[in-house]
């Protein structure tokens, strides 16, 4: 469940680089498109993969993800044909790390075992719950260990210390900061001090800090890279050049951040 | 948090990461709140003198049978028009004493958005509502009255542009603002603690009631009766009688037009747990756990969820939860009018359909308390419309 994190990393830490993640939303414009993406991601060197399953009432996302979501869910997108598509890219690209992020509902609606138990069978690594955090995460951290998936967590510059320290001992694959309240967009940058949380969340030995919500300039990446974090996820950003339909500029974008981690 | 938020399996809070330290702080400072004397005097004073409470309870006159007697807790003559400002009291002390300077809201019918406008206005608080972009267009003259008092009224054209979309919009402005605003949340929906607060902050509601009919009739009653959007005004009725094990009580959810279809707002009765709005609780949604569209005439209880407390209550089987049709509410609605003189919310007309339903049936003396949540002022333009299309 976490082979593939820890070869990336790993590697990653040979050679001086970070992670850099790419995140898009699965059936977005439509599945085969989106199939075809996530290969174009790995081409253009993305080190790990983030999808969305999409959810109609997505809290944590701003209005380009929200739409990426709309978008998928217009077409009739459902996990299963989600998990359809992931099955296919892990037989294409056996190494790459792949996580789902989604929200509670539809993890639970299947209910968690089931979910988890798909993912797995999909050949995905991790799974991040936006809308679970530490404190109701117990049940969805055991379903997705007992099923062989990381139950990746979130942890913010304001979490206390001690919601900090039970994040580092459930949480597997990495650990998912993120750079700025508000929710997921391009439109503002990180801004939070996430020195003293990647500081506190290696004191503790939580799974590799990865930081994203904002991150779309290769100064950004440079900056987290800089402040302590092993890699970083782009999302919105992406999102938005895929929105516009231009993957040529998708497969550039990814591969100028990714650059930008080799500094 | 102090507490796990839970009503048996429901409730909880599931919301990211970034905002549990708002709910922690708004957690601490409810339960100190709730210890502190001088907070329950400065709220009892201003439910007194600037709300208008208590507010009576009316036997009917006209409706009900010689064995049915019908007695309606009047929240419409509460001020603001409904229920709801008996907890955005409670909440705006709160924010105050947290220091926020900035209230933000949901609104559905708009009620709970002219609560929270005039909240703001009273405590010098900017006040941003978020409201569906269909709600804004059936509720105009609510509109007005937020932005008379100097709210900010935010159309959302997200999703189905209703009530729960209001309530995701809040709460992403929440994520990015909470240092400075407090989330005045309208129901006993969300995250821990809005449940359990806004069910305390109604709870005058139940507690007057009880007293009022025991003066009344000298006995308890033999059935409560309220509609059930999120829950607040029903909670707050029933929370003073759950212990009194021989009232019963009764939720009535919207089934719009009609149970069967998918256009209702019946999250208890056609909806299966789920997890929305931070809160384990029923929840209208499909196979793949995308919510549903809900339906109701009245926007107040057009929402495909609902107060994880409510699922505790019909798992456990304490409370009924029955539906009223658009039709049905509408026909209480007029009635009312015409019998009683009182003109109220539609959301109210179901409650009251659902016991003038009841009372034509009972066989012994039976007395009813109907909660009669909020006035009808804010829902005129539509009843003339939809009246005058049935007569
Ligand atoms: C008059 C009135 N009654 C009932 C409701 C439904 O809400 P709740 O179920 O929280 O009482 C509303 C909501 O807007 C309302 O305005």
């Amino acid at each position: 469940m976490t082979a593939r994190y820890a070869a990336m990393f790993h590697r990653l830490r040979q050679r001086g680089e970070g992670a850099f993640g790419a995140f898009v939303m699965l059936g977005d414009p439509d599945l085969e498109t989106s199939a075809r993406i996530l290969d174009l991601l790995v081409d253009a060197d993305a080190d790990m993969i983030e999808v969305g399953i999409p959810f109609s009432d997505p809290v944590a996302d701003g209005p380009t993800i929200q739409a990426a979501a709309e978008r998928a869910l217009s077409q009739g997108v459902t996990p299963s044909q989600c998990f359809t598509v992931l099955a296919a890219f892990r037989r294409r690209h056996p190494e790459v790390p792949v996580g789902i992020l989604t929200y509670a509902n539809i993890v639970s609606a299947p209910g968690r075992d089931a979910f988890y138990r798909a993912a797995a069978e999909a050949g995905v690594d991790s799974v991040l719950v936006a809308d679970v955090p530490e404190m109701e995460a117990a049940p969805f951290v055991a379903s997705a260990i007992g099923s062989g998936i990381a139950p990746v967590l979130i942890a913010a510059p304001n979490t206390p210390r001690r919601a900090l320290a039970r994040i580092a001992r459930m949480g597997r694959g990495y650990t998912y900061c993120v750079a700025r309240s508000g929710v997921t967009g391009a439109e503002r940058a990180m801004e939070l001090d996430h020195g003293a949380l990647l500081g506190a969340l290696a004191e503790l030995g939580a799974p590799p800090a990865v930081l994203g919500f904002g991150i779309s300039t290769p100064d950004h990446v440079r900056d987290a890279l800089g402040a302590g974090a092993a890699g970083v996820i782009s999302g919105s950003a992406i999102v938005k050049l895929v929105e516009s339909g231009d993957l040529p500029a998708v497969s550039a974008f990814v591969g100028e951040m990714k650059a930008a981690t080799r500094a | 948090m102090r507490l796990d938020g839970r009503f048996g399996a429901f409730g909880g809070a599931y919301v990211p990461e970034i905002l549990m330290p708002a709910l922690e702080q708004l957690e601490v400072a409810f339960l100190d709140a709730q210890e502190d004397e001088a907070f329950a005097a400065e709220l009892g004073a201003l439910l007194a003198t600037y709300a208008g409470r208590p507010t009576p309870l009316t036997l009917c006159r006209n409706l009900g049978t010689d064995k049915a007697r019908i007695y309606l807790k009047r929240e419409d003559l509460l001020h603001g028009g409904a229920h709801k400002t008996n907890q955005v009291l409670g909440q705006a002390l709160l924010a105050r004493r947290m220091g926020k300077t900035r209230l933000i809201a949901e609104t559905g019918a708009g009620q709970h958005g002219v609560a929270t406008a005039l909240a703001g206005a009273l405590f010098g608080l900017e006040t941003r509502i978020y409201m569906g972009a269909h709600d804004v267009e059936r509720q105009k003259l609510n509109v007005f009255r937020m932005e008379l008092m100097g709210a900010e009224v935010v159309p959302v054209e997200s999703g189905q542009r209703g009530l729960k979309d209001a309530i995701n919009e809040a709460l992403r402005d929440w994520t990015a603002s909470f240092a400075d605003t407090h989330y005045l949340l309208g129901t006993v929906a969300g995250p821990h603690p809005f449940p359990l607060m806004v069910r305390e902050y109604q709870r005058v509601i139940g507690r007057e009631a009880r007293a009022q009919i025991l003066a009344a009739e000298g006995r308890l009653p033999d059935v409560a009766i309220a509609a059930v959007g999120g829950g607040s005004n029903a909670i707050g009725l029933f929370a003073d009688f759950v212990d009194d094990e021989g009232v019963r009580l009764v939720g009535v959810e919207a089934a719009g037009k009609g149970l069967d279809g998918g256009e209702h707002g019946a999250t208890l009765l056609r909806g299966r747990p789920g997890i929305l709005h931070g809160s384990e609780t029923y929840v209208l949604q499909d196979e793949h756990g995308q919510i549903s569209e809900s339906w109701s005439v009245s926007a107040g209880l057009d929402y495909p969820a609902v107060g994880p407390e409510h699922a505790f209550l019909k798992d456990s089987g304490r409370a009924d939860y029955v539906g009223v049709t658009d039709r049905e509410a509408l026909d209480a609605f007029a009635l009312l009018a015409r019998s009683e003189g009182i003109i109220c919310a539609f959301e109210s007309a179901h409650a009251l359909a659902h016991a003038l339903k009841v009372a034509d049936q009972v066989t012994e003396e039976t007395i009813f308390v109907v909660n009669l949540s909020g006035r009808g002022d804010k829902d005129m333009e539509q009843a003339q419309r939809l009246l005058g299309a049935l007569a």
